[in-house]
């Protein structure tokens, strides 16, 4: 659609610009303040220039917590595309079965987080959970709150069960917008089922995929809430995330300076990569 | 159909497994306490509903649940007030930063809440406004105002612009054709903006936990309680769970006609 120049149409702009303003740029404002003083208390405050971001940046803690979170990102984002591509590509097309498909896929999606936090705690237990119960009357030696391995396994079973769905959903409704007449072509053409889904499906579901890695990997990047009612961050500091490094460090250790920087650099990385899939999304536009 | 079969046995695999946490859950939520430490059992052998008794008779409990269902529709009800005539001008309009706006926005959808966690905290309390169902629906409009402008701005780009034109022509008033003509052309848009804006703000613990200390307690907040003198309350903490996943089940069941078309046609 051509868009007509109007610089009026910033007054239906206006009460969400006031509204986010408020609610991000007061807020990201106190953060850079903080991250430039060392704060001992009230009216005890000096600067202190980029002090905290150097001190950040050689934090051995701070680089092991972001080299875990990359590795999480990465692995949630290469098991959960794939599966949730299969799992469309499985569902029905029309009728009841695929209300009630959608419904049944979309109940994790819609539980409060520490709640699903609290399913995969009581499931994972060897004692009162089937999950743990079953796996160590097979023999396995599991033990999520224990065990390094198994408390990453479980991590990251509960976020392919808890967002999968997304994924699955996403591609779905991709799939169902292509029209029917592309699979009757095929069907001419004999083209196998391979050649149908990499020739056909696939590259229609392009701008489909690259939203749900954008979301994946926004939401994975920030997971807080369900890996610390599941394991704690623990054994030790194997499944600490970095939300969970820096909610520890600005209201329990109320490290305020170190946690403001931290809280930047944490922003700007999550902002750099997700301006690389912006772009990308805009460059996808254009071509259509 | 051979393949139609398999993938019927795959599907139903899928959700079978996806399942069977929740009837873990569900399963335990009716068992008494000494029955779930006692072992395993696959069916309830004491079929209780004390543990539902006691949410709904303990105001404490019982509140958690009105406080998360009143700031998630307060939260709701501001994100689409302010974000339908964004989107309009987003859909229809070029002016001055329009491009720096819109990416400026959605980078508040990507911000880290852990990020504003203090900032808010301290926000919040300076204007009176800390343990009140408002602050939690403002702070959670943070990350849902730039989804919905997102998924909306979608949906109207959809409707073209001769519908706008011919109810000028036609003698309406501005604010007359966008709440006579131009919202009803783009009901499912709304109903999946309202679907994802509960669906975050409902999930959401780490701002709504921080934000409020009494008053306002959202119920996730609440459920961390059952950890008492005598060891965890497994049975009360299956019920709350069990209760927590029911109003997304009716939210779903509400829009799951939209859902599909509005991932579409929108760009959730």
């Amino acid at each position: 659609m051509v868009k007509i120049p109007n610089n009026r149409a910033w007054w239906l702009v206006l009460p969400v610009f006031l509204l986010v303003a408020f609610s991000a740029l007061v807020p990201l404002m106190t953060v850079v303040n903080y991250s430039v003083q060392d704060i001992f208390g009230p009216g005890q405050a000096y600067y202190v220039g980029t002090e905290w971001f150097k001190e950040v940046l050689t934090n051995e803690r701070l680089q092991d917590s972001l080299m875990r979170q990359f590795l999480f990102s990465g692995a949630v984002l290469m098991i959960q595309i794939p599966l949730g591509i299969g799992i469309a590509l499985m569902m029905p097309k029309s009728g009841m079965k695929a209300s009630l498909v959608l419904i049944l896929l979309a109940i994790p999606l819609l539980i409060p987080w520490n709640v699903v936090g609290t399913i995969w705690q009581i499931f994972g237990r060897g004692d009162i959970g089937l999950f743990g119960w079953a796996l160590n009357s097979m023999g396995f030696d599991y033990n999520y709150t224990g065990d390094t391995v198994d408390a990453w396994f479980t991590v990251l079973l509960m976020d392919v069960w808890h967002w999968t769905p997304l994924v699955a959903l996403l591609c779905y409704s991709g799939l169902r917008a292509i029209p029917e007449a592309f699979y009757q072509a095929a069907e001419i053409d004999r083209a196998s089922k391979w050649a149908v889904f990499r020739y056909i499906q696939l590259p229609r579901l392009k701008n489909v995929l690259i939203i749900a890695v954008l979301l994946r990997f926004m939401d994975s990047f920030m997971i807080y809430t369900e890996p610390f009612v599941l394991t704690g961050g623990g054994p030790g500091s194997s499944t600490t995330f970095l939300s969970q490094t820096l909610t520890t460090m600005a209201i329990g250790q109320f490290d305020l300076g170190r946690a403001a920087a931290f809280s930047l650099i944490y922003f700007l990385i999550v902002l750099l990569i997700s301006w690389l899939f912006f772009t990308a999304i805009t460059h996808a536009d254009k071509e259509k | 159909m051979k393949q139609t079969r398999s993938k019927n046995i795959g599907i139903t695999i899928y959700i079978v497994l996806l399942l069977t946490p929740i009837y873990w859950l569900l399963n335990m939520s009716f068992k008494t306490n000494q029955e779930i430490l006692s072992g395993l059992t696959l069916w309830p052998e004491n079929f209780t509903f004390a543990n539902y008794a006691t949410i709904f008779t303990d105001p404490s409990w019982y509140n958690g649940y009105l406080n998360s269902m009143l700031y998630v529709s307060i939260n709701v009800v501001i994100t689409l007030l302010v974000a339908l005539p964004a989107a309009y001008a987003f859909s229809r309009y070029k002016f001055v930063g329009d491009k720096h706006l819109f990416f400026w926005l959605l980078s508040n959808r990507m911000a880290p809440p852990a990020v504003f966690l203090l900032p808010f905290f301290q926000l919040y309390s300076s204007i009176g406004l800390f343990d009140t169902h408002i602050a939690v629906a403002l702070a959670h409009c943070l990350f849902n105002v730039p989804l919905a402008v997102w998924i909306l701005e979608g949906f109207m780009s959809g409707v073209p612009r001769e519908y706008d034109e011919m109810a000028y022509i036609d003698g309406y008033s501005f604010p007359k054709f966008f709440v006579k003509i131009f919202l009803p052309m783009i009901r499912s848009g709304i109903g999946v903006t309202a679907f994802f804006a509960f669906m975050f703000s409902w999930v959401e613990l780490l701002l709504a936990r921080t934000l409020t200390s009494v008053d306002a307690q959202p119920i996730a907040a609440i459920m961390t309680r059952t950890v008492g003198a005598s060891g965890i309350d497994w049975g009360v903490l299956a019920a709350a769970g069990v209760l927590t996943i029911i109003p997304g089940i009716l939210v779903i069941w509400f829009v799951r006609n939209h859902v599909a078309t509005g991932f579409a046609l929108g760009r959730v």
